[in-house]
């Protein structure tokens, strides 16, 4: 082949073999340079060459009641970080530093691996909010411990006893699982969100922007230059639709009891108040929680964790009836319907009993509404069927979420013939029309749609969102909310809808359901209901559901035409619909109170006494007892209360 | 005629000497990936070496006439293939440069056409069989190069690029170069690089492309740029001093990319000057064993090939080592068989299983 080639030329590859060895002298000269004739003056380059970067926390948006109040607000305080840009051996450091801090050293150490895949120059959160003495601590070790640091964060102030907690949320430190959800991706580990309630789903109108400074620092860990400084962003802040004279209407009302309390404004679906208890105190994990405090109230089994108000799914009981007897006059049944009710009456071979056992003799549609009679809607359910009645109930929001601005809203179940067979593989039964009449059986609600679909009926078919913040006045593009103000019609005959309220004004008349919650001089029209605590699991589990105390139900408005307010009452194991009645009806008389008496607030801007002492919004408790304190309550004024007295709820804000 | 090719007129000392320089990188990959998120890529860096190690033997099994027989067709494939890259390839970081596969895995295409390049060279410059390179051959040669440069220049890839630059030197060198053709192609990369710069019109460089070269001329102007980095990595040699030093650039997170384009820093800071010199000479024995190969090579282009992986080596080891001390500006070249990443120690392996070919057919004739 190429055998008789001439072979490359010696002399060059000579030549290149000069080359190379040129090209290593002159690297190897390199070297020399900076490692040995240099070297003094690199040594002391990198000894100086600390730069630290010490992020600036952005302080999370205040969160305001309806008129500018504030309801959240933070705090300054001060808390331990781990630098991890110098050259240090943090483990074996842990020990002192856990001992100074009154932490853990396994938790300290296991913080400094959780943390080992992130850039070195992000340091890491050991303690929120520490002590003085710990603060000295620090400060007194700054020279063995140069990696140890302080910083002023910003720490998130609610209101106590759990006033309000289940609709404000809480935050808390952005955990592994989040970080892996798309809509977590842009934080990073040790960055404080919100977790539950408007604190989630606005976490990104709410969450500021950190800032970080950029400082050179000796190996003594001692600032000796700034390079640069990017500010922190505060967070916007948010005007939640939530009027906090009412939530503390429904605070008290609630306090004490299990249950919810929803109020809106059927009109524009804006939430007035909600409150759910039991409830818990955001403060006490505001940043991080213990794992006992924690698993104690998972494990709880009232479930204080629960919003009840958009998460408890429950039968409605006889609250159901107005939605029943909707259904019947748009079915042209219930307007000529005449019953006698004997205290019970049998369908399908089953005797179905009243709740007034010795009966309502003859019933038409409103003595039916406001005497509730169970007879006349186990009628009613026969003629219509559960089709015809699930048609309406599913129209009006049943059984469906509300789309409500609060995370982890539960859907319930509005049953029907098809339900039954995609979910049970089994046929509808027609007795289970029957239960399904006064709101029993397979229904399952939370108040926030009962209160909806009740609204709309109100409203002559016009069904809101309900929202507890205000579209309008939210900066742009942080969270959708477009769906929030969107209004659907339903189709409502007027003499229906007008008919039916008529006779639920008359609930808490004399003749009513509910005459020990009439307020005089307001125009109530509502519906009382109870129901056994059922669904067709508990049901199964439990061969004597009566043994259960039953739930009582309420739902209200006021006035009667085009109300401005709608309450929706779930008072758990309250037995009877008329105590859950009271409950409503104190807050709609603190609606129709302020409303008179406006512009007068009940919570008032604080107001020097003269003693030392401020008075300020109404939610605070006195130190030593634990009831809430509703209308006023005082403070002393020392000097490291002021910033807590600042951020007190109920204050209107300085500017 | 031919006796059997038999492994053992395979270069075990090359080897050796090879898998020596491996084992520096792998650990100081290690230590400098630590406490970092890349912190196990010394052990994913094994097995690249295994498998770069198994593919050295597979390429060496095959003839490498054979290979240049057919390497019109290699040709064709790594333009086509480039080719594929500016349209279909993966956009990262603002530049073209790898294809996704179906496996998931990335493929930068580029790397490999430094193989083949090698080849085609080789293949050229032993059909010539002149003594003196005539001005057609001249240009010729060069085309063979220019055209995949540019290619990989689109993408952007400057680093890469210029990788190519030095097989064609190395070629048009052995091929019998007349000083007036050096002259001239010395004049004419002294006018390219006075038109990049000073003409604002022609952009041929990225802007970020020109800043790292700017830089290089004037670090204190861009403290935070890749200033800043030629910077850090000096500070990291020098404070390793004579004897090596704890390492504080290294492991507290200064020097950028210990790993990968500044291990040698990372090396030269823990290992000092006595280290650092020690891998030079490694480096140095590697390619004299290569130069002695391409001299006992059975015919050119054999000695070609070989010489084409020399140019490649050295012109690795010069400018990286040269970014290191701070020399030569930052390209984002690795340094062979030392830094991380599978591309790198897959085509060093490849070619040396090339070199290997060669040499076990010495006899061979």
């Amino acid at each position: 082949m190429f055998g008789r080639d001439e072979k490359v030329s010696e002399i060059r590859l000579t030549a290149a073999q000069y080359i190379i060895l040129a090209i290593f002298l002159v690297l190897a000269y390199g070297l020399w340079r900076l490692q040995v004739m240099q070297s003094g003056y690199y040594a002391s380059a990198a000894e100086k060459n600390r730069i630290r970067n010490v992020p600036i926390l952005a302080p999370r948006g205040k969160i305001l009641d309806r008129e500018g109040r504030i309801i959240v607000d933070n705090y300054p305080s001060f808390s331990a970080l781990l630098l991890r840009d110098s050259s240090r051996d943090l483990n074996a450091d842990a020990d002192l530093i856990a001992q100074g801090l009154h932490l853990d050293a396994n938790e300290v150490r296991t913080r400094i691996r959780h943390f080992t895949s992130m850039p070195q120059y992000q340091p890491i959160f050991l303690k929120e909010d520490i002590t003085p003495d710990e603060l000295a601590f620090i400060d007194s070790h700054r020279n063995e411990l140069p990696e140890l640091d302080t910083i002023t964060a910003h720490r998130r102030l609610y209101p106590r006893n759990g006033f309000m907690a289940h609709l404000i949320g809480y935050v808390g430190e952005v955990t592994e699982d989040m970080l892996n959800q798309p809509q977590f991706e842009l934080y990073s580990p040790g960055d404080v969100v919100g977790v539950s309630g408007v604190e989630r789903q606005y976490n990104t109108t709410l969450m500021g922007q950190n800032g970080a400074r950029r400082a050179v620092v000796n190996s003594h860990g001692r600032e000796v230059g700034l390079l640069g400084e990017t500010e922190a962003v505060p967070g916007k802040q948010l005007k939640l639709t939530v009027d906090i004279d009412l939530q503390i209407a429904a605070e008290e009302a609630l306090e004490g009891k299990n249950g919810a309390i929803v109020a809106m404004d059927p009109r524009t679906g804006e939430i007035l108040a909600m409150v759910s208890r039991p409830t818990f105190d955001p403060n006490d994990f505001a940043v991080r929680v213990s794992r006992d405090e924690w698993n104690k109230l998972v494990n709880d089994p009232d479930k204080p964790l629960l919003n009840k108000a958009i998460q408890a799914q429950l039968a409605p009981g006889s609250t159901f009836k107005i939605i029943m007897s909707v259904a019947g006059w748009q079915e042209g049944i219930a307007q000529t319907l005449h019953v006698n009710c004997t205290g019970g009456a049998e369908f399908y071979g089953r005797r179905f009993g009243c709740w007034v056992k010795t009966g309502h003799g003859g019933v038409t549609l409103e003595k039916a509404i406001y005497q509730s009679c169970d007879v006349f809607f186990y009628t009613l359910a026969e003629k219509l069927g559960i089709d015809r009645i699930a048609k309406y109930a599913t129209a009006l929001g049943l059984g469906q979420k509300t789309g409500i601005d609060l995370p982890n809203e539960v859907t319930g179940v509005m049953p029907s013939e098809e339900w039954k067979i995609k979910n049970f593989k089994q046929k509808w039964f027609a007795g289970e029309t029957i239960s399904v009449g006064i709101g029993q059986g397979a229904v399952a609600i939370t108040p926030v749609q009962l209160m909806r679909a009740v609204a709309a009926i109100s409203m002559g078919g016009k069904m809101v969102v309900p929202h507890v913040v205000d579209p309008q006045e939210l900066p742009n593009g942080y969270v959708e909310t477009s769906h929030l103000t969107e209004t659907k019609n339903i189709p409502l005959d007027p003499n229906g809808w007008t008919f039916i309220t008529d006779a639920m004004s008359r609930v808490l008349l004399p003749e009513g359901t509910a005459p020990s919650a009439h307020v005089p001089g307001i125009d109530i029209a509502g519906k009382t209901g109870s129901a056994q605590i059922v669904s067709l699991a508990t049901r199964a589990r439990f061969k004597n559901a009566e043994d259960l105390a039953q739930n009582g139900w309420f739902v209200g408005f006021t006035p009667r035409r085009n109300p401005d307010i709608i309450v929706c009452v779930l008072f758990e194991g309250g037995e009877h619909g008329r105590l859950a009645a009271r409950l409503a009806t104190q807050v709609l008389k603190a609606y129709v109170d302020k409303q008179r008496r406006s512009p007068n607030k009940m919570v008032e801007q604080e107001k020097q006494r003269g003693d030392g002492k401020v008075d300020i919004g109404a939610l605070w408790t006195a130190p030593e007892g634990d009831k809430l304190e509703g209308g006023r309550f005082s403070i002393e004024l020392p000097k490291k209360h002021l910033a807590l007295a600042a951020g007190a709820p109920g204050i209107v804000p300085a500017n | 005629m031919a006796r059997y090719v038999s492994f053992r007129d395979f270069d075990w000392g090359l080897l050796i000497f090879v898998l020596m320089i491996c084992g520096l990188g792998v650990m100081e990959i290690h230590s400098a990936t630590m406490h970092t998120k890349f912190a196990g890529s010394h052990i994913r860096q094994i097995y690249w070496i295994a498998g770069g190690v198994g593919a050295m033997f597979v390429i060496s099994a095959v003839n490498y006439q054979a290979l240049l027989d057919r390497v019109h067709w290699f040709y064709i494939a790594a333009v086509a293939s480039l080719v594929a890259v500016l349209i279909f390839g993966q956009r990262y970081l603002g530049a073209k440069r790898w294809i996704k596969m179906p496996g998931g895995n990335h493929f930068q295409p580029s790397e490999w056409v430094k193989l083949i390049l090698i080849l085609a060279m080789a293949k050229y410059f032993a059909d010539l069989r002149h003594r003196e390179l005539s001005w057609p051959d001249f240009m010729k040669a060069g085309a063979i190069v220019v055209i995949p440069m540019l290619l990989v220049l689109k993408q952007p890839d400057l680093g890469t690029a210029l990788t190519y630059v030095p097989i064609a030197v190395m070629g048009v060198f052995l091929g019998g170069m007349q000083w007036k053709q050096g002259m001239v192609v010395v004049l004419l990369a002294a006018v390219a690089v006075g038109a990049v710069f000073f003409t604002p019109r022609v952009h041929v460089l990225k802007s970020y492309q020109k800043q790292r070269l700017t830089s290089f001329v004037d670090p204190e102007n861009d403290p935070q740029g890749s200033g800043y980095q030629v910077e850090q990595s000096k500070i990291a040699v020098g404070s390793g001093g004579l004897w090596g030093g704890k390492g504080s650039q290294t492991h507290g997170a200064f020097l950028p990319v210990p790993q990968t384009d500044f291990i040698f820093a990372a090396f030269a800071e823990e290992h000092g000057f006595v280290g650092a010199l020690g891998v030079l000479l490694l480096y140095f024995v590697v390619l004299m064993r290569l130069t002695q190969n391409a001299q006992t090579a059975p015919d050119r282009a054999g000695a070609f090939v070989v010489m084409g992986v020399v140019a490649v080596l050295s012109f690795h080891i010069l400018v990286n080592v040269g970014m290191v001390v701070g020399f030569m500006p930052v390209t984002g070249i690795p340094l062979p068989l030392m830094s991380y990443g599978g591309s790198s120690v897959l085509f060093m392996f490849l070619a040396l299983g090339m070199v290997m070919n060669v040499r076990m057919r010495r006899f061979v004739n």
